[in-house]
Formats: C-alpha cells, structure tokens, sequence
C-alpha cells in the first residue's frame, strides 16, 4: 500500500488555558492511506472535527504532530482541499469564479482555468448554473460548489466537515451518492468527518469511531464492500447495526 | 397581472403627489402673502421666484462659478479623506498592532463634533482653500474609518480558513477575501462621506470664502436676497441627490452580487 497520505502522531489537543483548560484529543493515532476514504464518527463534542481542523492546519495541536506525505502541517495549504458544512462559498464571486479561485491565484492561465471550471461543475452537475451567485443558489447546490471547488483546485487530499449536516434528508442522499461517484472517479484521499452512521458506511473504506471526550479512537471498522453501495442490502445493514453498537456506547457515556 | 409593477406604479405616483403638494402648499403660502401684504413678500418668495432666481444665475453665468468652487472643494477633500480612511481602516482592521495604536485616537477625537473644530482649522491654515478642503477631509475621515475597520472585523473567519486552503498568500488574502468582503460596508461608509462632504462645505463657505454655494446663501442673508438662498440651498440639494446616486451606481456595479436573486 505504500507510505500513508496522512500520518497523525500522538496528538493531544487541549481547548482553553489555566482552570478551563479541557482535553478534546488525547493520544490519537492514525494513518490515511492514498486514495482512502476514511470516516470520523462519533458522539457530539468527541472532537472529530478539531482533528480534521488540525489536519487541515487550522489549528496548532497541543503535542505531537500530523504528517502529510511525511512533511509536518503547519499550516493550511492547497495540497489539503476543504469542504465546509456551512459551505462558506466567496459570495461575492459566481459559482465558476468561486471554483475557479484557487487555479486563478495559483497563475494558471486563462484557458486552462476555464477548461478546469467547465469539468469540475460537470463533475458536480452544476454546469447550468456557472454565472449564478451562491445568494441564489440552494444549499444542496452551495454544497456542489464548494465540492468542485476544492476539486478544481487538484488537491491530494480532501478534508470534509460534516459537509452534508445541513442539508435535508433526501438532498443528503443524493450528495452523497455524488461524492462517492466523484471519487470513483477522482480517488483522492479523503478525510470525512460525520455523526450519521449510514453515511459513514455508504463512503467509507474504513469508519474510525471515537470516544467522548477527551477524543480518543475506539475502533476501526473496515467496510469491504464494493463499488456503488446498497442502503438495503443486509451487509450494509450488518455493518450500520454493529457500528451503532459501538457508538451507542459512547453516547451513553455523554449522558451518565 | 397584479405585481411588484402596480405597486411600484403607485408607489411613484405618490411619491409625486407628494412634491406637488409642498410645491403647492409653498405657492399658496407664498401667494397669500403677496395679495394680503401679511409682511414683506422678500421673506418668502414662491418657488417659482426662486426657479427664476435660479435659472437667472445660471444663464449670466455665477451659478457655475459657485457650483464649481463648491464640488471642487468636495471632490478634493472627500477624495482625500476617502483615500486615508480606507488605507488607514483597511490596514487598522487587518493589523492588530496598527489597531491598538491609531484607535485610541481615533475614539479621543471622534466624539468631538467636526464642526467645533473649523475655528481651530482657520487659524491654522487661514481662510482660503487649504482650510475648507483639509475641513472636508478631517470631518469625513473618522466615519470612513470607523466603518471600514468594523466591516472588516467583521469578516467571517471562515472565508479566511476557505482561501488558505484554496492556496491564498497574505496578500492575496487581503486583495481577493478581506476587500470584496468589506467592500458592501466600505460603500455605506462612503455614501455616509458624500453627504457628509456637502454638509461641511456649506458652513465654511460663511466663513471668509469668495465663491461658493454656502458663499451665495452667506450673502444672500447679507442683502435679504431670500430668494438666492432659497435657490443656492436647492442647488446643494441637488448636488447632495447626485452624489448619493452616484455612489449608489458605484454599489450597484461593485456589488452586483447583493442586487441580484
């Protein structure tokens, strides 16, 4: 399989200073191979989100460290694409200049930018709408900008923020159908951070659990079935049921 | 078909009612003075006196040379408070040092009605035209500034984390996130400049000037010309309009994205 994309050593993150101080992360560690699609489950407040944002650069991690291709993260970077669940598209761009703004500072020249604008929104199936302003599109459709922008911006790896929990149940399903198309196609390697279990097992190549917090890794669970998935085949169920298990433990934790 | 075309239909028309029955009201009063000889008809001469004044100024040629020295004044000294509020602001609200240093004495002298400075302007600077234009450009500053650093400041941090990891360097941070981002708030702040401008001018044209609007209402008053004060106080409404639609034009083409949908 070769080296991992991502290599997360013993990370501690602590939020907070003095008497306030809390753990979130404690003792993770963690690879993603190439082309990986790698899900984060877990309980609200587990810290999987602050994980994804060490991993992107956003945040310093209190002790140990995050290699991307064996270099240490220090900061954010266009070899890490993000994708938001607030979408957080440039509003006052049109949906082609908000895909096209990472190549554009880049200094790719013109034509190819156009070339690779028209591509990723058919990728998205936004190719009807490349003149209109996010203010006029709705989320599902913010959320297909924000993915082919981070996809014309050719990154390795894509970091996904629980991208798909504002969106209505049906539109959900739909995208994520669309992403996991995508990266048939694509294969990048992708870090996804979720709280719903069936989205999880629909994506994933392997789903990491992790405890209340502090954060910690629970179990890894790999999801070995193949090409397009089934919500209703009794694999896919097995897998969601004894996932929930695991996580039902940790939830209840949060409550004693 | 009964939509937002009626309404707006109706909308004008009431509008319009609504002018002509001041300009109505105005002539009746201006009227009835005339015929019962309450009190000298020079206090309030009709509109009509007053577009006659006008247009009398405007083909003898005074009224452009009053208009000109007027917007000349403005265009320099707002253009130059401008120029500052949106350098300094735009630099204050990006660098915390910078912050720190210039906000104290932003927030000692803001409080301080622009207006009680133009004294102390005078006598530094004399009466000619250094005072009158460094007047506009001291008054319009600090709303200018104040408003672009908040628009700033109020930027989404996840914009800024969105660019990063699109590849944005800090310069490019600044020109292609932090500016578009403001710039809806930055053109408030400037319509605030623009209207600030003509309300300035005015008082320091009283105040020792040759030419003028706010010259042309100063000596109307000296002679009871009324109906020159009257007309000169249009013209500056006038102007006033122009430059807020000017910087609504402006508004409409930069930020086409908040006028669309």
């Amino acid at each position: 399989m070769g080296d991992p994309r991502i290599s997360i050593r013993r990370l501690e993150h602590w939020f907070g200073a003095g008497e306030h101080r809390a753990p979130a992360l404690a003792g993770i560690d963690l690879d993603v191979a190439e082309h990986e699609f790698l899900c984060l489950l877990g309980p609200s407040g587990c810290g999987k989100s602050t994980l994804l944002n060490i991993v992107a650069g956003f945040l310093r991690p209190t002790a140990g460290e995050v290699l991307v291709d064996g270099r240490p993260v220090s900061e954010p970077g266009a070899d890490r694409g993000v994708v938001f669940q607030e979408y957080v598209l440039f509003p006052w761009l049109t949906v082609a200049g908000n895909v096209e703004f990472g190549p554009r500072l880049a200094g790719v020249p013109a034509t190819e930018r156009r070339q690779t604008v028209a591509r990723c929104l058919d990728l998205v199936g936004l190719g009807a709408h490349a003149a209109k302003f996010p203010l006029q599109l709705s989320g599902g459709m913010k959320q297909r900008a924000a993915i082919a922008r981070a996809l014309a911006n050719n990154p390795a790896i894509i970091l996904m923020d629980e991208p798909f929990g504002a969106l209505d149940a049906q539109t959900r399903e739909v995208l994520q159908d669309e992403l996991s198309r995508i990266q048939r196609l694509e294969h990048k390697t992708i870090l996804f951070v979720t709280h719903s279990i069936r989205e999880a097992v629909y994506l994933a190549d392997r789903v990491v659990v992790m405890t209340s917090a502090p954060g910690r890794i629970k179990q890894v669970f790999e999801i070995t079935l193949v090409g397009p998935r089934d919500r209703f085949a009794p694999e896919f169920t097995r897998y969601e049921s004894e996932i929930t298990r695991v996580v039902k433990e940790e939830v209840a934790k949060v409550h004693e | 078909m009964r939509g937002p075309a009626v309404t707006r239909r109706r909308a004008g028309g009431v509008r319009l009612a609504s002018v002509t029955t001041f300009l109505g009201v105005w002539a009746l009063a201006a009227a009835i003075v005339e015929i019962g000889r309450l009190f000298n008809p020079i206090f309030l001469p009709g509109p009509w006196v007053v577009a006659g004044k006008v247009l009398r100024l405007g083909l003898d040629g005074q009224l452009w040379i009053h208009v000109g020295a007027t917007l000349h004044r403005v265009a320099v000294g707002f253009t130059t408070g401008a120029a500052l509020a949106l350098a300094l602001g735009l630099l204050a609200g990006h660098v915390r040092g910078v912050r720190t240093l210039v906000e104290p004495v932003v927030e000692l002298l803001r409080p301080i009605p622009p207006l009680a400075m133009l004294p102390l302007f005078i006598v530094w600077v004399g009466i000619g035209e250094g005072s009158k234009v460094g007047f506009i450009t001291y008054a319009t500053f600090f709303p200018m500034f104040l408003i672009t650093v908040a628009a700033v400041g109020r930027l989404d941090p996840l914009l800024i984390r969105a660019a990063q990891s699109l590849g944005a360097r800090p310069r490019q941070l600044f020109l292609h996130v932090i500016l578009p981002a403001a710039l809806p708030d930055i053109l408030t702040g400037v319509r605030l400049g623009v209207a600030l401008s003509f309300f300035v001018i005015v008082i320091s044209e009283f105040i020792g000037a040759e030419a003028g609007l706010g010259y042309l209402i100063n000596d109307g008053r000296n002679f009871f010309l009324v109906a020159q004060m009257l007309g000169a106080a249009a013209v500056l409404g006038l102007l006033g309009y122009l430059g807020n639609a000017a910087v609504g034009w402006l508004e409409r083409r930069l930020v086409r994205w908040q006028h669309t949908g």
